[in-house]
């Protein structure tokens, strides 16, 4: 059996990943362990319990997610911007028998996984803090994979429209920033007024919070279907979009 | 419609009447030219020509709006993928992967043509000996000097044993020695047996190295031949070049315009291209203050004649 053409490109990434790797390791670690202990013990000592956990509890199963979807960022935009436009690794690529779309297939899949880590090293971080060691940890995993392809995809798209790395700053401060207060990372969507509540459930973020969230609490999420349906198909839209949009910057 | 065949022995790649738009804009605008197997094929152009465009359409990375192109017996784009398992190129930007060392670089790049490992592998010794660069395998490419970046690149254009190298302004940015080391490189190339696309505007480079060059501007090929017959039917034999402050006035004799075939005056320069140059240099040297230096005509008065001496920036 032929590997997968985008394997290559994949491995690339990987390898340069690998050199890097101590730093980057300790970066995914360090990140969500301050985001933990700053807000949930910090702030979790001022405020009563919420959902009947306390609220470091609460918040592990949102910073999860959000870890995820930074990391699938990042990776997306600032990253893949430089090997597309300023290293030109790209273009040296297509040089090769490959095409833009074993790249960016590539790219998607590379963001995913180094989102993958990120989440899989804060779960780690909520099992040895003792936050908490539900079996259903372990469910969260392929929630955090998904989020991170979703969030990878919506990144691709945004990378193939961008001039230079200012327009990331725009995508974080006016998307990715208020996206993750509206879906209940850092406190219950009921809190927010009904009709924007309602809106906001439609969220990548938000179907991704409430996937973790109750597995994280040891509970099974109600209408995980549901949610998996909404993200499997922002996904898909998202990456197909970046395929096109990529095309077209590169026909230009 | 059956399209004229090409000698499929012969001929590696063959462009008819090659067209691309980039909305109003016109980049290529009718190309034709054929490239003969084990030649040094020559694009000349000064800046914006469409020289690079023209090298993505015929890797099949840019769709043209009309023409054909045939690359190693392939229709461009439709089967571009099958055509660049034979073709190396070497880019201007050289692109290599900062990240990575010399040896990694080759390898990677490797993986791309789907080679397997232990084929790399046994290739990289003579890659890097090819590219003079054996004793800084391990070292990473920010500590190679620009020539040594030039030779990796070509080196990893070679990975995959082509028929066929693209190369995008070779020597461009390089000193003289690296310039001279590289195109020794390329003569070994072509000694065994590869054929050369190169685009250039170093006209000693194309006169060294291309046993056809066609010069094109504004899209358009203006001229097509081997570097000597270009200089022997586009332009007159001899030229003088005239300077000093009052160059204008002396032009503007009539003695001298009897004796010249053409000639043209920029800032405080005439070149003056004739058949004898005698005549001419008798009417400088009887003008005061006036310098002079007398040469055959080359190739790049062929370019400057076909092209203008406009700056294209």
């Amino acid at each position: 059996m032929t590997p997968p053409r985008f394997l290559p490109v994949y491995l690339r990434n990987f390898l340069v990943w690998r050199k890097l790797a101590r730093a980057s390791i300790l970066a995914n670690v360090a990140d969500p362990l301050i985001t933990l202990v700053a807000f949930g013990y910090g702030l979790g000592r001022l405020l009563p319990e919420l959902d009947g956990v306390s609220y470091i509890a609460f918040l592990a199963g949102g910073a999860v997610c959000m870890s995820a979807a930074m990391s699938a960022s990042f990776e997306s935009l600032y990253s893949a911007f430089s090997r597309m436009h300023v290293q030109r690794t790209w273009e040296s690529i297509l040089n090769s028998p490959l095409v833009l779309s074993d790249i960016v297939i590539a790219e998607w899949l590379w963001a995913g996984t180094k989102a993958t880590f990120a989440g899989c090293a804060i779960l780690i971080v909520v099992f040895l803090l003792g936050i908490s060691r539900e079996p259903t940890l372990l469910l969260v995993v392929p929630v955090v994979v998904i989020a991170g392809l979703v969030f990878a995809a919506i990144g691709l798209c945004f990378n193939a429209l961008a001039r230079g790395y200012d327009f990331f700053t725009y995508y974080f401060t006016l998307f990715l920033t208020p996206m993750i207060f509206l879906s209940g990372v850092y406190y219950p969507v009921n809190q927010l007024p009904e009709w924007l509540g309602e809106i906001a459930a439609y969220l990548p973020m938000a179907c991704a919070v409430e996937l973790a969230r109750p597995l994280v609490l040891g509970r099974l999420p109600q209408d995980a279907w549901g949610n998996l349906l909404l993200l499997g198909a922002y996904g898909l839209a998202a990456i197909w979009i970046a395929l096109k949009l990529t095309q077209r910057r590169f026909a230009a | 419609m059956h399209m004229l065949a090409p000698d499929s022995a012969q001929t590696v790649l063959d462009v008819r009447t090659l067209v691309k738009r980039f909305g109003e804009a016109t980049a290529v605008d009718g190309l034709s030219f054929t490239v003969h197997r084990g030649e040094c094929f020559g694009l000349l152009g000064p800046n914006g020509a469409g020289k690079s465009t023209t090298l993505k359409l015929l890797l099949g990375l840019l769709v043209p709006d009309s023409g054909q192109i045939s690359l190693l017996g392939h229709s461009i784009p439709t089967q571009a993928q099958t055509a660049r398992l034979r073709v190396g190129v070497v880019p201007q930007a050289d692109a290599l992967d900062p990240d990575f060392t010399v040896a990694e670089n080759l390898v990677v790049y490797a993986r791309y043509f789907g080679l397997p490992g232990d084929q790399i592998r046994a290739r990289l010794p003579a890659l890097l000996e090819f590219a003079g660069l054996s004793q800084r395998a391990q070292a990473r490419v920010d500590q190679l000097s620009g020539g040594m970046r030039r030779r990796l690149a070509l080196a990893r254009a070679l990975v995959n044993d082509p028929d066929l190298l693209f190369l995008d302004e070779p020597t461009t940015g390089l000193d003289p020695q690296a310039r001279h080391l590289i195109w020794e490189r390329l003569r070994n190339l072509l000694a065994a047996g590869k054929t050369i696309v190169l685009t250039t505007h170093f006209m000693e480079e194309a006169q060294r190295l291309c046993s056809r060059l066609a010069i094109i501007d504004h899209g358009l090929r203006i001229a097509l031949d081997t570097p000597e017959q270009l200089v022997h039917d586009q332009i007159e034999p001899q030229v003088v070049e005239v300077s000093g402050d009052r160059v204008a006035e002396w032009a503007s004799y009539a003695a001298v315009q009897q004796c010249c075939r053409r000639l043209e005056l920029v800032g405080d320069t005439a070149f003056v291209y004739c058949d004898d140059a005698g005549p001419v240099i008798a009417a400088a040297e009887q003008f005061q203050g006036l310098r002079y230096l007398k040469r055959p005509a080359n190739l790049e008065d062929v370019f400057l004649k076909l092209t203008g001496r406009d700056l294209r920036d």
